[in-house]
């Protein structure tokens, strides 16, 4: 018998052009049925209307639990349930924090938004509006495997704080601009649990998900508070919500128990209203602010414009042409991707315009993300130059995770179940 | 509420169910990258058979290695490298082969061979039963060919031979 190889190169040349119907198909003589073909499905729509209906449910249990009921321990059971359902069994592809990324390229390229896909991504920040951060508190696969290893939280001092509660919008923003090029879901791809929720992934991945849980055990959520994306949107939402959970349920005794139990650093202390400044102070401190603004603003616009250009090799057609060139060069050998692409028949010059198309919308679209980035750093800049009065101490509703943590720390709340007991005897 | 606006007016021009990846046949060169890229430990692309277009040959290029020594189901002369293909005698000098998609990586070495010198009827496509339904199909995303695109959840299958769809 002649080795198949001696044979290959002629049935190359033999049947170059069609594909199909080289061998025709046999005819049997005896009965011959082929196996069935299975064409295993995806869940139904009443599957996916199910899982939107069970986001819906644990947000309104989770919104209960937070400003009805006031218990602490009732948020963290659902929250180890919702981990266990969204996190392990779902492997964390029910994502709220995800889905940013498909309405971002729906609303900049007008790819298809599938209805679940825009259901998942609103209704936490529906219920953010109405209830606070409830979604963050007990819904929220990656904050509760945060939250189960917070056993030593750490304050961190404020000069180290504040500056990494910047980190999130700039997060926001890459994400945006990324999604909404077609570039890559960022989120997704450096998503630090869900390689854990999945127990697979790269070991890039893995192990930044171990080191940020280690982490998690000193400084508490450490990616819910300095990291994530979703948590930005919430925080405006929470900012302006209709009702959310009191420290108290009465008024304040400013005793600062509750301060110290908050393990993200929350919680705004009691401020005297503001002594009415000097009128020259004042307008030069105006002044200062806006100069500074429209800087911020421009600055923010022209460092995302030119990162662009390393962004956009997170796609792997910015890849493949600068192997391509390597390689025509000299200065690379051919790799699996360059030798597919050439077998495909595109041509070269559609992938050059394909990565010069993607830089031109990333410079372009980093101005705009920039800049709102810049707006939103200037915002704070205001909001931080502004001495608002406060009687008590209450929950920082653009950081309150709404985890519950500071009801058992208030003795009036203690006092309130005490009451609450006797009157039920 | 802007966002929410713009997010609704969005949903509403797309379809109610979620989009699924999947790979166009008639795009696919076989480069491997399916076996190693998925974020599974074992990839959710698997080979199909369309057994219409097979030719049941007896010198199978999806099954046998190129310079196979001998032409029978020894390990050392089969292409699939886990043995995920059985081959079984029909009627002579016809032999069926059925893909084993427990065993099966996704590598597409049998694809590539019956492409380029059979009939085709061997292809990949993602199994919505093992995927797991990334966003960003981390696939697709290395995919040199853009093989990948996203389908209607309802029939989540790009066939091979069948009406409209693949070759």
């Amino acid at each position: 018998m002649r080795p198949l190889r001696t044979i290959l190169p002629s049935l190359a040349t033999a049947f170059a052009a069609q594909a199909s119907d080289r061998f025709p198909k046999p005819d049997f003589e005896a009965a011959y049925q082929p196996p069935a073909e299975v064409w295993p499905g995806a869940g139904t729509a009443l599957g996916e209307a199910i899982d939107v209906a069970l986001l819906a449910a644990a947000l309104g249990l989770a919104a209960h639990l937070a400003l009805g009921r006031r218990s602490r321990r009732g948020i963290a059971v659902l929250s180890v349930v919702c981990l266990a359902y969204f996190g392990f069994w779902r492997r964390g592809c029910l994502c709220a924090v995800g889905a940013i990324q498909p309405v971002a390229e729906a609303l900049f390229r007008g790819t298809e938004l599938p209805l679940a896909t825009a259901a998942i991504f609103l209704l936490p920040l529906i219920f953010a509006l109405f209830f606070g951060r409830v979604f963050c508190a007990a819904v929220c696969p990656l904050g509760a495997i945060q939250d189960l290893v917070a056993w030593r939280p750490q304050r961190l001092s404020r000069w180290l704080a504040s500056p990494l509660t910047l980190v999130p919008p700039i997060y926001l923003a890459l994400a945006l601009l990324l999604a909404g090029t077609g570039s890559a879901y960022v989120i997704c791809r450096f998503d630090p649990f869900v390689p854990l929720f999945r127990l697979s992934g790269n070991l890039h991945g893995i192990l930044a998900g171990i080191c940020l849980l280690l982490l998690g055990v000193v400084l508490a959520r450490p990616y819910c508070r300095f990291l994530c994306p979703y948590g930005v949107l919430l925080g405006w939402f929470s900012r302006f919500s209709w009702r959310h959970l009191t420290i108290t349920p009465e008024e304040c005794i400013r005793c600062r128990l509750c301060a110290e139990s908050c393990p993200f650093d929350a919680i705004l202390p009691p401020q005297p209203a503001a002594a009415p400044e000097p009128l020259p102070t004042a307008v030069r401190r105006l002044g200062r602010i806006l100069v500074a603004c429209p800087l911020i603003v421009l600055a923010g616009g022209w460092g995302f414009a030119r990162a662009g250009i390393p962004l956009a090799r997170l796609h792997s057609d910015t890849r493949l042409l600068e192997q391509i060139a390597l390689e025509e060069a000299g200065m690379a050998v051919p790799s699996v991707e360059s030798d597919a692409f050439r077998r495909s028949g595109r041509l070269p010059d559609e992938l050059r315009q394909s990565v010069a198309g993607r830089r031109r919308a990333l410079g372009r679209g980093g101005w705009w993300v920039g800049m709102a980035v810049g707006v939103v750093f200037a915002a704070r800049l205001l909001g931080a130059s502004v001495r608002r009065r406060r009687d008590g101490y209450e929950p920082d509703r653009l950081h309150c995770l709404s985890c519950g943590r500071c009801f058992r720390a208030c003795p009036v709340e203690h006092a309130r179940l005490r009451r609450k007991a006797a009157t039920e005897e | 509420m802007a966002v929410c606006g713009a997010t609704l007016a969005a949903a509403r021009r797309g379809p109610a169910r979620r989009t699924l990846w999947q790979i166009d046949p008639a795009a696919c060169v076989q480069c491997g990258l399916c076996a190693t890229s998925c974020v599974l430990p074992v990839s959710a692309v698997k080979c199909v058979h369309n057994f219409a277009m097979c030719g049941y040959c007896r010198l199978c290029f999806g099954y046998f290695e190129a310079d196979a020594p001998a032409l029978n189901a020894g390990a050392e002369n089969q292409m699939c490298p886990t043995g995920a293909i059985q081959r079984r005698f029909v009627e002579d000098p016809y032999h069926e082969y059925t893909i084993r998609e427990d065993l099966c990586i996704g590598c597409g070495r049998c694809v590539k061979g019956c492409t380029d010198f059979g009939n085709g009827s061997l292809y990949l496509q993602v199994r919505h039963d093992v995927c797991v339904h990334c966003e960003e199909c981390a696939i697709a995303t290395v995919c040199p060919t853009q093989a990948f695109r996203r389908v209607p959840a309802d029939d989540p299958y790009l066939r091979k031979g069948a009406a409209g769809e693949g070759t």
